[in-house]
């Protein structure tokens, strides 16, 4: 009887969850071991077709290696930039909150729009970035057209803004780290560095492992500037799983190789959360 | 403002029940679903409601609901997922492009089961060729061009003079573009290029600006019934020498040509001549603070252009009485009068010669000429470019174009390899 009532307190939410995440996980991996349909053509089983496609897709790969560079650098970058933003403005100084303020502002921007404004940061000749470069003698790039940097430029643009949203995280612990703490360690002379290395970074520990943990699934779910920005472009330099993922889909049409990659995608993210809970999880400190 | 529009239809709607005597209302409206792809409210939206509000005053058995979806883009996948989900809309304004694709799943009917009297006839046949040919295939037609446009060259008239050319003559052969780009490129004392002489946008769908080139080269890259394609033809290896020769030798500029800011740039004076479509007509117009002149594209074996644009459809799940309305609207919505006025305000081509006969473009042409270059260059243009599994192939073009265009590949290597992953895509329509 009491576990029939905790069962229907959890009704609702269970309900929700079976129809938004668990039915549609199921329903996609099944979908990508079926051709696509089309027209006249209704579905037909074709078991690991999909995937061995995939392993010959050199698209996908190129998308898999961007994306892996675009972690790489996203992730520890966002969040270095974040801890150095929030230790800065958690200090009493003039002018505190409005710094704040600016460093967040990239995070409550919707992203469409702020993309349109990087691509005239970017833009050759006369764009922000050349006028910068311009004034130092430096040659002029076509940073969004050159397959070397179009990546790099789309990473700039993720990390921008992500840090501001981090930081708020940061922040926030860092506020409610007991004061007697900064207190004691004054008192035995230890340094800003010292007082940073072995009492808040360890004390920050439960918030970075949060952050990780966003900043893994953004690297892979961050892909709204690349549709303003390159489109992937120039000869997929910048194109990152997500964005793949979405013109094979509802570009091209093939569903069911849509579904194959999502399964692939959502493996690759459930691992890597497996690991951060499992093995990160131990060395974090909890008070 | 839409929530103004959708007053106003409440109202409207409210009147003309209070108004109607009891026997008509038991007569019963269709309604017509219409998707039209515009992002925002603005002038354009506010347009075609009026156009969709005029017909139901002049037909009130019939009332027409526009859907605004957003992009080109947006639209077409709203549009196919209702269609797969059992109610899609009506009818839609879809790229001309997208004909085999909609084919493909089985989501269109073709207009010609519509055609009945002489009169439909005519207005079938009033359209211009160049943008029936991608309305038109295996001797139906699935679409009517209501949107569409070209490529033109357009042109800084005080770069010409500063550079000593004749800035009432736009270049006409590749040529001659490629001598005018290097007398208009100007650098400044430290060796940097502060204007290029000419410029091709390259980002996002550089296939179809690359089509122009093609076409002027003599080469048609897809055949009619979309199975088959020619990337690696001699003459379309050509025509892609001749850009990446453009950028090589430092009058274009380098890499990939972001198609957004090319207008910018040109106002900006960063380049004096540029090529973009009809559809920025208006945006040039208004923005340039000097004196433009625009042009058809130079000819290399001749002249030519591709068109673009959307066209209406009229989808199968639908009813017949929803079909045989939505017909009527569109055959009303393009009739000369009409398909003028649009243009007037868009900057779009009229798709029919009727509509440049008519007063107000006649009008509108002899007092701003430029507007009419594209209905000039219209007998020289196909079809854009389309093929079963549109998005997929022009993909594959698109990712070989970039490639040579940055210099990742060589215009011979990025075709061929284009060609093999088309002719794999295409194999299972042959």
């Amino acid at each position: 009887m009491k576990a029939l009532h905790a069962y229907l307190l959890l009704l609702p939410a269970f309900v929700l969850l079976v129809a938004f995440t668990h039915y549609p996980a199921v329903a996609t991996l099944v979908e990508s071991l079926f051709s696509t349909p089309k027209g006249s053509r209704p579905a037909v089983w074709v078991g690991m077709e999909n995937y061995a496609l995939m392993v010959n897709d050199p698209v996908f790969w190129k998308a898999a290696t961007n994306n892996l560079w675009f972690a790489l650098a996203t992730i520890p970058l966002s969040i270095g930039l974040a801890l150095m933003m929030a230790l800065w403005v958690n200090e009493r100084m003039t002018g505190r909150g409005f710094l704040r303020m600016a460093y967040f502002t990239p995070t409550v921007l919707p992203m469409i729009a702020v993309a349109n404004i990087w691509l005239f940061f970017y833009t050759p000749s006369y764009g922000l970035l050349e006028q910068i470069t311009g004034f130092f003698g430096l040659p002029s790039h076509n940073w969004l057209g050159d397959p070397r940097t179009a990546l790099g430029a789309v990473t700039v643009v993720a990390i921008w803004k992500e840090a501001g949203f981090f930081m708020i995280f940061y922040l926030a612990a860092l506020q409610s780290l007991n004061p007697s703490l900064r207190e004691a360690a004054a008192i035995e002379g230890a340094s800003r560095w010292y007082f940073f290395r072995r009492v808040q970074w360890p004390l920050l520990m439960p918030t970075t492992l949060f952050v990780i943990v966003n900043a893994v699934i953004n690297a892979v779910r961050m892909v709204d500037h690349i549709i303003v920005l390159t489109r992937g472009g120039p000869d997929n330099a910048s194109t990152l799983l997500l964005y793949y993922l979405y013109e094979v889909g509802f570009k091209f049409w093939d569903t069911s190789y849509a579904a194959a990659l999502t399964v692939v995608l959502l493996a690759v993210l459930a691992s890597v959360a497996l690991i951060q809970f499992f093995v990160l999880d131990r060395k974090v400190h909890y008070k | 403002m839409q929530r103004n529009s959708f007053n106003r239809l409440l109202a409207a709607t409210a009147i003309a029940a209070a108004a109607m005597p009891f026997g008509t209302q038991a007569q019963t409206q269709t309604e017509i679903s219409f998707f039209y792809p515009v992002a925002v409210g603005g002038a354009i939206a506010t347009y075609i409601d009026n156009l969709a509000a005029d017909f139901t005053k002049e037909n009130p058995t019939v009332k027409v609901k526009p859907i605004y979806a957003g992009s080109y883009q947006d639209t077409i996948v709203k549009a196919l997922t209702a269609h797969k989900a059992g109610a899609p809309p009506v009818t839609s304004v879809l790229l001309s492009t997208d004909m085999f694709t909609l084919i493909d799943e089985d989501a269109i009917i073709p207009i010609d089961s519509f055609v009945k009297t002489a009169d439909d006839k005519a207005w079938m046949n009033s359209f211009y060729k160049a943008f029936m040919l991608n309305s038109q295939t295996g001797g139906k037609t699935w679409g009517i061009p209501f949107q569409r446009s070209t490529i033109v060259l357009y042109y800084n008239k005080e770069s010409f003079k500063a550079a000593g050319l004749d800035p009432n003559k736009a270049p006409a052969t590749w040529a001659e573009m490629a001598d005018y780009a290097k007398k208009l490129t100007v650098k400044d004392s430290s060796g940097k290029v502060s204007q290029y002489g000419i410029q091709i946008p390259s980002s996002g769908f550089p296939y179809w600006l690359f089509q122009a080139l093609a076409i002027q080269n003599d080469v048609v890259m897809a055949n009619d019934t979309g199975n088959a394609v020619k990337f690696d033809d001699p003459k379309v290896i050509e025509a892609l020498q001749y850009w990446v020769d453009l950028s090589k030798s430092g009058v274009h500029p380098a890499g990939i040509v972001e198609w957004g800011t090319t207008p910018k740039d040109f106002f900006e004076k960063k380049v004096a001549m540029m090529w973009t479509t009809t559809g920025n007509l208006t945006n040039v117009r208004k923005n340039a603070k000097f004196d433009f002149g625009v042009a058809m594209l130079p000819a290399s074996k001749r002249k030519g252009s591709p068109t673009g644009g959307g066209n209406f459809y009229i989808f199968k799940k639908s009813t017949p009485a929803q079909q045989e309305a939505a017909f009527k609207f569109i055959k009303w919505v393009t009739q000369p009068e009409r398909a003028a006025r649009w243009s007037i305000e868009t900057g779009y081509v009229a798709t029919s010669n009727a509509a440049y006969e008519t007063e107000p473009l006649r009008k509108y042409g002899a007092e701003f000429p430029p507007a009419l270059v594209a209905r000039d260059q219209l007998p020289f243009a196909l079809s854009e470019f389309s093929t079963h599994e549109n998005q997929r192939v022009t993909k594959a073009l698109n990712d070989g174009l970039q490639a040579a265009l940055t210099g990742a590949k060589s215009p011979t290597a990025a075709m061929q390899d284009a060609q093999k992953e088309a002719d794999r895509i295409l194999r299972s329509y042959k």
